[in-house]
Order: structure tokens, then sequence, then C-alpha cells
């Protein structure tokens, strides 16, 4: 008794045709990037992962609970998370599906000729008509060709069609697009990027252990650093005398490559870098390092060399740990220093200026475990002194000696550091095209019309206009286009 | 002699200020006696002929303004030695008079006059926060500003901003009077105003213009990126935000062309997207972190 409604089995393929149809329609399409505008947001107002560590930690800390949901999902790396990319990639395979057929389709209608004028022209928009002269169709012919129209002639009617950079830039646009996200991709497998800290006289010779840190791609291999080394000859920081806000930076090199028995002098600012085909070399920040020496009781050697220190503010105070594992028991001092040195009765010491016109180093020395045995690694510029004792505070010059019961430390001098970025971005290149082409593309569709004009001499000239969408100015065109056949013009 | 500029400017910033808030009464002045003066035939008719003169007042107002503040903008460009554009009361006074200026250039294709009222308020806030809160002594710049990207980079970010906003502005009145129009016919003041079809194909049309120009400077910001940071795209708040605004009118661009929206959604897009470029400017500078947060604003 019960009806049944017949429905038509879909089948495995018709589902997949069906699912990608929805994907490539145009309404996904705009959700998707609706949704991809909206899933980006999160990422600018909770700290990332990739950005600023110290600031994720610190939420972790605060508030672990929630912090470990976030995490869960992705919220410290928003822009590498699956769901991020989900969207993004969904994205593009509906771009690729409706942008594939359309510059097919595209090709073919470019190839054609123009369609047949339609028998009743007084129908369409802009028409108009008057009494023959002769030379209509001449004079029409012309013009059309002076304007780039492509043109359809036959016996005494001529067809015109321009506007296909309308939908060529379109399609370059959004294929524009595409090869962006390929040179993104390219460089994420095939790229690199550390950080090292170098020292004023110091050499850094490009391998993987000179790094401090080093990321690079799936698919780059260490062979594939390039073959170079510099020595950092002179930093120069050039400084506000009244805001100590920075003026200039210029790092002096000598550059050696490929098989380093070449030098040459080199300089790289903040917004030049030394590049080496595809590999850029950045000046990305500075700092003092400290140089000092620590003896034992007896007067021997435990340490000597210059420390870099953290800078903690526009003036450079600059906070260090100077490690001495090898002392018995082990030697550890938590350092501060000051480049123009000023005290000040809520901080303590501080500093005033950015250059080091009057340089202190603040100590305080511990003694006991430094913990660097237990495998946990730990910040350079900082020490765990719970299972430490302190035995001694002083304030250094440039020369003196800080005598504790255990041995000594003289503050030698200082030295300036620099922080390298090297980075290696194989597919930035294709990134810039795809950003020239995708706005060369969007001029050209935003700013051409598509239209169609068509005349008919016989006894008398008709003339009639169309334009795709709507779009205006075809009216003051075929204004222009009659006066010229009237001869008005 | 970089102090004397800089006096300079202050001066003509507030002269401006003066001459916006002329500008602002001219129009109130305008559109409150057009309001009162009815004519026999239809109450609900008006006539703008007595307050023609008032109104060509203000757009006068308007123009020396603009004249003023841009005058004001190169002076405190000469007293640094650079571009004006190296803290965020430097940008709000280029963006009151990028703002200002996309309203006259309009104006000299569309009949705009009945955003004039809005325009010199805008302007006024602007400058008024900007001399009141944001104001720093004019400086040179930090070493990751000095490049001739920052010329490029921020003139195409301000004057997409200006239409953006005008577009906005635009928009934002297509509601209001489509609003007005659902209740019944449209109140006097409102009759002069353009129909609800003319604001659409308006706001519509000053986007169109200007988007390539925002992909522009959004691909001229990486390209400066990649030689002071060391990479072309990071994420970095600012950036998010300008990508963000960049996918929003690709939305709208993509709804009005393509799936054919109109009138009333395409407004409300049209004002999403414009208030993610207003937040970008706003929260970014002000509480944001990230590499666009210079020191002092």
């Amino acid at each position: 008794m019960s009806q049944e409604i017949e429905v038509p089995e879909l089948g495995s393929v018709g589902l997949l045709r069906y699912g990608w149809r929805q994907l490539t329609s145009m309404r996904t399409a705009l959700i998707l990037l609706l949704l991809l505008g909206i899933a980006a947001i999160p990422g600018s107002l909770v700290p990332q992962r990739t950005q600023n560590p110290i600031k994720v930690g610190e939420y972790f800390k605060n508030s672990p609970e929630l912090s470990k949901w976030m995490d869960r999902f992705s919220l410290f790396d928003v822009y590498g998370s699956p769901w991020f990319s989900a969207i993004y990639i969904l994205l593009f395979i509906s771009l690729i599906g409706c942008v594939l057929p359309r510059t097919i389709e595209h090709f073919h209608a470019a190839r054609a000729l123009p369609p047949a004028t339609p028998k009743n022209l007084d129908r369409m928009e802009h028409h108009s008509s008057w009494s023959a002269q002769g030379d209509e169709l001449d004079k029409a012919r012309a013009w059309f060709k002076s304007k780039r129209f492509r043109v359809l002639e036959r016996d005494g009617v001529i067809s015109a069609e321009k506007g296909f950079t309308r939908e060529t830039g379109n399609l370059f646009f959004h294929l524009a697009l595409i090869l962006i996200l390929l040179g993104i991709s390219f460089s994420s497998l095939f790229g690199m990027r550390g950080m090292a800290i170098v020292n004023v006289g110091e050499r850094f010779v490009n391998t993987t252990t000179s790094y401090d840190s080093l990321n690079y791609g799936k698919l780059f291999s260490e062979s594939n650093l390039s073959d170079f080394a510099l020595t950092v000859d002179k930093f120069t920081a050039k400084y506000n005398v009244l805001t100590s806000a920075p003026e200039d930076y210029t790092l002096e090199v000598s550059f050696a490559k490929d098989d380093l028995t070449k030098t040459e002098k080199r300089t790289i600012k903040v917004n030049s870098p030394l590049k080496l085909g595809n590999t850029n070399i950045y000046l990305q920040a500075n700092g003092y390092s400290t140089v000092v020496t620590v003896r034992d009781s007896k007067g021997n050697v435990a340490m000597q060399g210059p420390v870099p220190f953290l800078p903690q503010d526009g003036n450079l105070r600059s906070i260090g740990a100077i490690k001495v594992p090898d002392a018995d028991p082990q030697i550890g001092f938590v350092g501060s220093f000051v480049p123009t040195y000023s005290r000040s009765g809520a901080d303590g010491a501080v500093s005033v200026f950015p250059e080091a016109l009057d340089p202190r180093l603040l100590l305080a020395a511990w003694e006991g475990d430094l913990g660097l045995d237990n495998g946990v690694p730990q910040s350079v510029y900082r020490i765990d002194t719970s299972k430490m004792n302190q035995v001694g505070l002083k304030s250094l010059k440039p020369g003196e000696t800080f005598i504790y019961p255990q041995g000594s430390i003289t503050f030698e001098g200082y030295l300036q550091w620099v922080n390298l970025e090297i980075v290696n971005d194989p597919g930035k290149n294709y990134a810039l095209l795809g950003g020239i082409v995708a706005i060369l593309g969007l001029l050209a569709s935003l700013f051409t019309r598509r239209r169609r004009i068509w005349i008919r001499v016989g006894k008398s000239v008709e003339v009639a206009g169309l334009a795709k969408n709507a779009a205006p100015g075809l009216e003051s065109e075929m204004a222009e286009f009659v006066a010229m056949l009237k001869g008005e013009k | 002699m970089s102090r004397t500029w800089a006096y300079l400017s202050n001066y003509l910033v507030y002269s401006s200020m003066a001459v916006y808030t002329l500008s602002f009464f001219a129009h109130a002045i305008e559109t409150a006696w057009a309001v009162r003066v009815t004519t026999e035939e239809s109450k609900k008719n008006i006539d703008y002929k007595r307050t023609e003169k008032v109104a060509r007042i203000a757009t006068a107002m308007m123009i020396l303004g603009f004249v003023l503040l841009f005058a004001g903008v190169v002076a405190r460009g000469v007293s640094a030695g650079r571009v004006p554009w190296g803290n965020m009361y430097e940008f709000s006074i280029t963006g009151a008079m990028a703002f200002s200026g996309a309203y006259l250039a309009a104006l000299r294709k569309y009949d705009l006059r009945w955003l004039g009222l809005l325009v010199s308020i805008a302007v006024l806030l602007t400058l008024g926060t900007a001399v009141a809160v944001l104001y720093r002594p004019s400086a040179p710049l930090v070493p990751a500003l000095k490049s001739t990207w920052l010329v490029i980079h921020v003139s195409a970010a301000i004057i997409s901003g200006g239409v953006f906003l005008l577009a906005n502005a635009i928009a934002a009145a297509y509601l209001y009077l489509d609003a007005m129009e659902s209740r019944g016919e449209r109140t006097a003041w409102a009759k002069r105003l353009p129909s609800l079809e003319d604001l659409d194909q308006l706001s519509y049309r000053l986007v169109a213009f200007v988007f390539p120009l925002w992909t522009f400077a959004v691909i001229a910001g990486a390209i400066w990126a990649e030689s002071a940071w060391g990479r072309y795209w990071g994420w970095d708040p600012k950036e998010t935000w300008a990508f963000i605004t960049w996918v929003a009118y690709a939305a709208y661009l993509h709804a009005r062309v393509t799936v054919g929206w109109r009138g009333r959604k395409a407004a409300w897009l049209c004002l999403f997207a414009g208030s993610t470029f207003l937040f970008n400017y706003v929260y970014v500078n002000i509480w944001g972190t990230g590499k666009h947060t210079y020191s002092g604003l």
C-alpha cells in the first residue's frame, strides 16, 4: 500500500560528481573565502608559537588548563593548523575546479568569431538609424580596426566585439593566486632559516653547527646550504642623543663564497641584506658581549672569553649568565651589563644611553650545582640558582677584578654582537611573479568592459550596442561611433 | 631649522582644523535651513536654492582645509627630513587628509555634497584625536623604516583606506535610507540624497576602483618585509588583518559580480570589510604587538 517515491540511484561516481559540483560552485567558494578571513582572526589575538614563543609560554603558565584545550585546537599555531589548512586547500581546489574549465572555454571563445548580427537591431539598446550616405561601412571598418575590435563582416553587416581582456585578466588573476601558493609551498619544502649570534671580530662559516637555531623544510638537505663564510669586521650603531632611538645600524663584513679563497668587503644594513643567490643574510639584532676571565683560588684560568648578554630595553641594559661548569664546586654569575651607567632609586643600576660610554658589569656570584648535567635544556642567559648559594655581589668597571672565596673574575671589556638571520627562500620569486601578475590581471578585469556593436547598412544605416553585465560607458562610445559615421567629427 | 618646520606644521594642522570646523558648520546650516524652508505646493519638498550659497562656502572651506592640512603634512615631513609616515600621529593627519581628498575628488564626478557633514565630522574627530592623544615630537625614523618602500607601501595603504572609508560611509547611508524607505517615504531632508540604486552602485565602484591598489599595498609591504625582516609574510597581526581586509573585499566583489548580490546584503558585507580595515588601524596600532608597532605608536 505504501507509496514509495522513486529516488534515482546516485552511485559512487554520481556522488563524487555531485560533491565536485558543490565544491566548485561559486557559492561554496564565497563561503570558503569568508571562512578563510574569519579563521585568520584568532591568530592575531592569541600569541603564536612562530612569532612569540615566550608569550605562549606565559599563557601556559598563567592558565594551564585553558591553554591545554586551546592547544588542542591549534590556537597557538593557527596558520599551520589542520583546520586553517583545510579551508585554504579546499578553497584552492574549488578555485582550480572553477578556473580551469573557464580557461578552456575562454580559449575557445577568444578564437571564435563574433556572433552574427541579430535581425531586429531596433530591439537592442543604444539603437539608432538614419539614411545612408554610402561610405559608412568603410568608416566603421576603419574605426573598429583602430579600436582593436574583433570583427565579423557579412554583406552589408558588421558585427564587432571587444573586451575579452576582462575574462583574460580575471583568469590570470586567479591563476596567479595559485602560483603564489605554489611559491609558498616550494619555500616551505626546500627553504631554510637560521639565526646566529656573532661577536665583532669573529668568523661565521655556513655549516649547520654554526647556528644557534636552524629550521629547514622537509626536502632541504644540509648539502643545500650555500658555501660562504664571513668575518664580522665592524658594527656601527648610531643613536639619537636626546631620545636614544636608533638612527642607523651598519655592519661591515669580510665575505668569502664558494671555495672561500677570495674575500671581499661587504656592508649589511637593516633594509639591505647581503644576497647570495636565493640566500639572504640579514642584520636582525645587536647587543653586547662581556669579555671575562674566571680563575680558581690557585689562579688557574677556569673560563675565558666573550659571553653574549641579552638586551632588555632601548638603552641596552642587558642580562646574561656566565657559567663555569668546570670549576669545583661549579660557579655561576648572574650578570647585568649597562653600557652607560647610572643609578635610579627604584630600579638600581640602569643604562641611560645605548652606546658604551661608561660601561659596568654587575655580578652576583653563585656556587653549587648549575644543573647542566641533567639533560634539561637551559637558557644561556639565565641560571637556575635553586641548588646554589650566593657568595658575593659586585659592580665592575672594565679592567677590574672581583675576588671571592673560591676564585676571581676579571671584567676585561666588552664586544658588540650582531644577530644574523640567514634565509634560503627558493620560492619567493614565484610568489613575487604571482603577485605582479595578480595585480595586472585584476586591473585588466576590473577596468575593461565586454561589449558588442553592430552596424547594418542598406538604404539606411542602423547601429546598436550591447554591454555585458550592463557595464557603463557604452553610451558615450556609441555616441562617438555615430558622430564619426555621420562625419560630425 | 627642523623645529621651525615642526612648529609650522602644527600651526597648519590647527588652522586646517579651524577651517574644517567652519566647513562643518556651513554643512550643518545647509542641512538645517533647507529642512525649514518648505514651499507652498508640497510641504515635503525642500528648496535648496536658499542654501546654495552656504553649501558652496562649505565646499570651499573643505578645499581650503584640505590645502592647509596638505601643507601641514608636507611641513611635518620637511621637519623630520623624511616622508611624514613614521608614527600614528602622522598616519592620522595623513589619513584625514586622504579621506577629505577622496571626498573632494569624488565630488568632481558625483554630487556628494550631502556627505559633506559626515566627512567634516570624521575629519575633525580624527585630527582632534591625533593632536590631543597621539601627538609625538617630530623625529627621524628607526632604521627598519628607512626605505623607499615606506613611501610606496604607506601611500598606497593610506589612499586605499581613504576610499574604503568613503565607500563605507556610502554603504551606511544606503542602509539608513533603505530602512527609512521601508517605513514609508523618505523624510524631507533625505530627499535630495541619491536613489538607493545609485548609492549601491557608487560604493561598489569605489571598492572596485581601489581594490587593485590595496592588493598592491599588501604586495609592496611583503616586498619590503622581505628586505627588512627576512620574510615576506609572517602572519604579523598587521599583516593578518590586511589579509582579512583583502579577503573580505574580494568576497564583496565576488558576491556582487558573480553571485549578483545587491542592496542590503552587499552593503552589510561592504561595512564588514571596511570595519576590518578600521580595526587594523586602531586596534593593532594601539593594543597589538608585532613588528608594525614602533616605539611610541
